[in-house]
């Protein structure tokens, strides 16, 4: 039975901006159950990074609560937020994802050292784990001699190599070719669903949705529309309905 | 401890990935080492040639003549004043110093040598390291210091010739050299001890100096039977001989003509340098951290906490300043192995070894705008709303 590895509920943020207040998140509440992959999809300035920042334990909400393994992140101190990042959370970002004086292999295992976890048995799942992703010839690369998507493809192999209990990307095919950005997404989409965990995926770019189980849609920092039904989550990526 | 591991992993990686970049600041911070330690060595340099032979004086106390404001030049001293200053209680022996200058011209290039009297056994003469000491009354007898045996092909035993210009006339005088002292450097120039009747006959005078016999010493250096007792002493000479002023050993070298002007100038050069040190290398790490903010900010999104961000930049910055002052430590000294005796260049100084300190310390002092910047930097940057 799958558990409930993100709740959110009731969550505010809000920014002033000229004197006046303005709700970057509008009263959102959702979960996400592990072995689900979720896509927070909405145009520009809808409030999709606001919500992930606050998910990723970047940014405080102002009001509501956001759960992360039954852990409330209103009730932990920057240090226990740092520990939550390291162990709870598995990242990848729109760009200046790897750290570029490391390694494919060394910015996969960069997680496992930084969870102290880094031991023969964790560095052959390592390097299993960037050769499900077709990256063998590439382990001692720096991400400056990788392409895009090799480089995202290694950024998901470290979001996911440490066991965490929510994985978040950020635009990952923002600077992708489409082909490309459908192979890491279906890619990303098969890690999520195989190792049971809860994926959320931010984009703009509604043909991904096709890989997501569930598409959450904001508009003005609002929760307006949730696709659950497979056929409208394919019809929504294939552009069919809005 | 699991930070400081993480810390140099990354710290280390980062280097050897990019040792280009890293070791031109390091040749930089090689230079700057190689220019203050030069500095250093030049002022230890020029100070030993002014103050050695004062400095490395067996005694604690210097008499002077009164109003002389403690100027070795200036002051010229009665000669029973010295009995009179050994007579005083609690002085264990004392000893007159005559100074002047002359040239020793029986070399292919004639040296200009400080020529002192002094008196053997007393304070003021140096001990022997060959050959002896020199005989009192007229005996034309020398002990040259290790500068002048440095510089030139004399020995002990050897016999040399000086110039002396006395009234209008140049006159040369023959020395046998009897023995042989440490460095004794004096006003910039090695020095010969000799007699201080030699002394008298053979000094370059005016005129009217040449119808005296009499030697009248500059200075008197005392030796007292407690040497932490100087205020008092100092007190007591006064009170006791009549027209003398007293200083200690660091006052006399202080007024030494130039001597504080020479090295308040060679340390202005040093500190500057050390400042331009501290700009070139926290301008370097500066713009490195900024070419690095959306890096940091993935390293503290996943997790790092501000310690090994912080620690990291600390492991950098000191590993690249030990290796550039490493280095530029290295260079001075193959330098200096080509420096010829004239130059005045000490390396073996505390001064020396004050600059590598300083030097270790700019890096992270220079560094420390970059840490806290890295340390403020928010993980935020490491998506699009920082």
């Amino acid at each position: 039975m799958s558990t409930i590895a993100l709740e959110v509920r009731d969550l505010v943020k809000s920014f002033s901006l000229d004197g006046a207040t303005i709700n970057a998140v509008d009263h959102v509440s959702f979960q996400v159950k592990s072995g689900e992959f979720v896509a927070l999809v909405g145009p520009s300035g809808s409030g999709k990074t606001t919500m992930l920042s606050i998910l990723a334990a970047l940014l405080t909400p102002t009001s509501g609560q956001v759960l992360i393994d039954g852990q409330d992140l209103a009730q932990m101190n920057e240090k226990q937020r740092v520990k939550l990042r390291r162990e709870k959370i598995g990242f990848t970002f729109q760009s200046n994802n790897l750290i570029p004086f490391l390694s494919a292999r060394e910015n996969v295992e960069f997680m496992l050292r930084l969870n102290g976890r880094l031991d023969h048995a964790s560095r052959i799942r390592s390097d299993e784990l960037l050769a499900r992703l077709g990256l063998s010839d590439r382990l001692h690369n720096l991400p400056a001699q990788m392409s895009g998507g090799q480089q995202q493809r290694v950024a998901i192999a470290r979001a996911l190599i440490h066991n965490p209990a929510v994985v978040l990307a950020d635009e990952p095919t923002a600077s992708l070719d489409t082909e490309r950005a459908y192979q890491v997404v279906e890619t990303f989409a098969n890690l999520i669903h195989e190792n049971e965990r809860a994926g959320i995926i931010v984009t703009h770019d509604l043909r991904m949705c096709q890989y997501v189980d569930r598409v959450l849609q904001m508009q003005d920092g609002k929760l307006v529309r949730i696709y659950e039904d497979k056929k409208e989550i394919i019809e929504l990526a294939r552009g069919t309905i809005h | 401890m699991k930070n400081i591991f993480l810390a140099t992993y990354l710290a280390i990686k980062e280097v050897v990935r990019n040792k280009g970049r890293f070791l031109l600041v390091a040749l930089v911070i090689a230079l700057i080492t190689l220019l203050v330690l030069f500095i250093a060595a030049l002022g230890e340099g020029l100070a030993n040639g002014n103050r050695q032979y004062v400095a490395n004086l067996d005694a604690q106390l210097v008499v002077f003549l009164e109003k002389s404001d403690y100027s070795i030049s200036s002051s010229r001293l009665e000669t029973n004043t010295v009995k009179s200053v050994r007579r005083v209680d609690g002085v264990a022996d004392a000893g007159a110093i005559y100074t002047s200058s002359t040239e020793i011209v029986s070399l292919p290039e004639p040296l200009k040598v400080s020529m002192l009297g002094a008196e053997p056994g007393r304070p003021g003469m140096p001990p022997i390291l060959d050959g002896r000491e020199f005989r009192g009354g007229e005996a034309r007898e020398a002990v040259i210091d290790r500068n002048v045996a440095l510089r030139t092909d004399i020995q002990v035993g050897d016999t040399i010739q000086i110039r002396s210009t006395q009234g209008t006339e140049d006159e040369f005088f023959e020395l046998k050299i009897v023995g042989l002292v440490e460095g004794q450097s004096y006003f910039f120039q090695p020095t010969i001890f000799v007699p201080a009747a030699t002394w008298e006959k053979i000094r370059p005078q005016s005129e009217s100096e040449l119808t005296s016999d009499t030697p009248y010493p500059n200075i008197i250096a005392v030796k007292l039977t407690d040497p932490l007792q100087t205020e008092a002493m100092s007190a007591r000479l006064t009170e006791k001989v009549t027209n003398i002023e007293v200083a200690d050993i660091d006052t006399t070298i202080n007024n030494i003509p130039g001597y504080s002007a020479q090295q308040g100038t060679v340390q202005t050069q040093g500190v500057f340098t050390l400042l331009i040190g501290i700009l070139v290398i926290g301008g370097f790490f500066q713009i490195q951290i900024l070419q690095k903010v959306p890096q940091i900010g993935v390293l503290k999104a996943i997790g790092s906490s501000n310690g090994v961000v912080g620690l990291s930049a600390v492991i950098q910055i000191i590993f690249v300043t030990a290796l550039g002052v490493g280095i530029g430590g290295g260079l001075t000294y193959l330098f200096s192995l080509g420096f010829p005796p004239t130059i005045p260049l000490v390396f073996n100084g505390a001064r020396s070894l004050i600059a590598i300190a300083l030097l270790l310390a700019i890096g992270p002092f220079g560094g420390m705008v970059s840490i806290i910047y890295a340390v403020r930097i928010e993980p935020l940057k490491a998506l699009r709303l920082g």
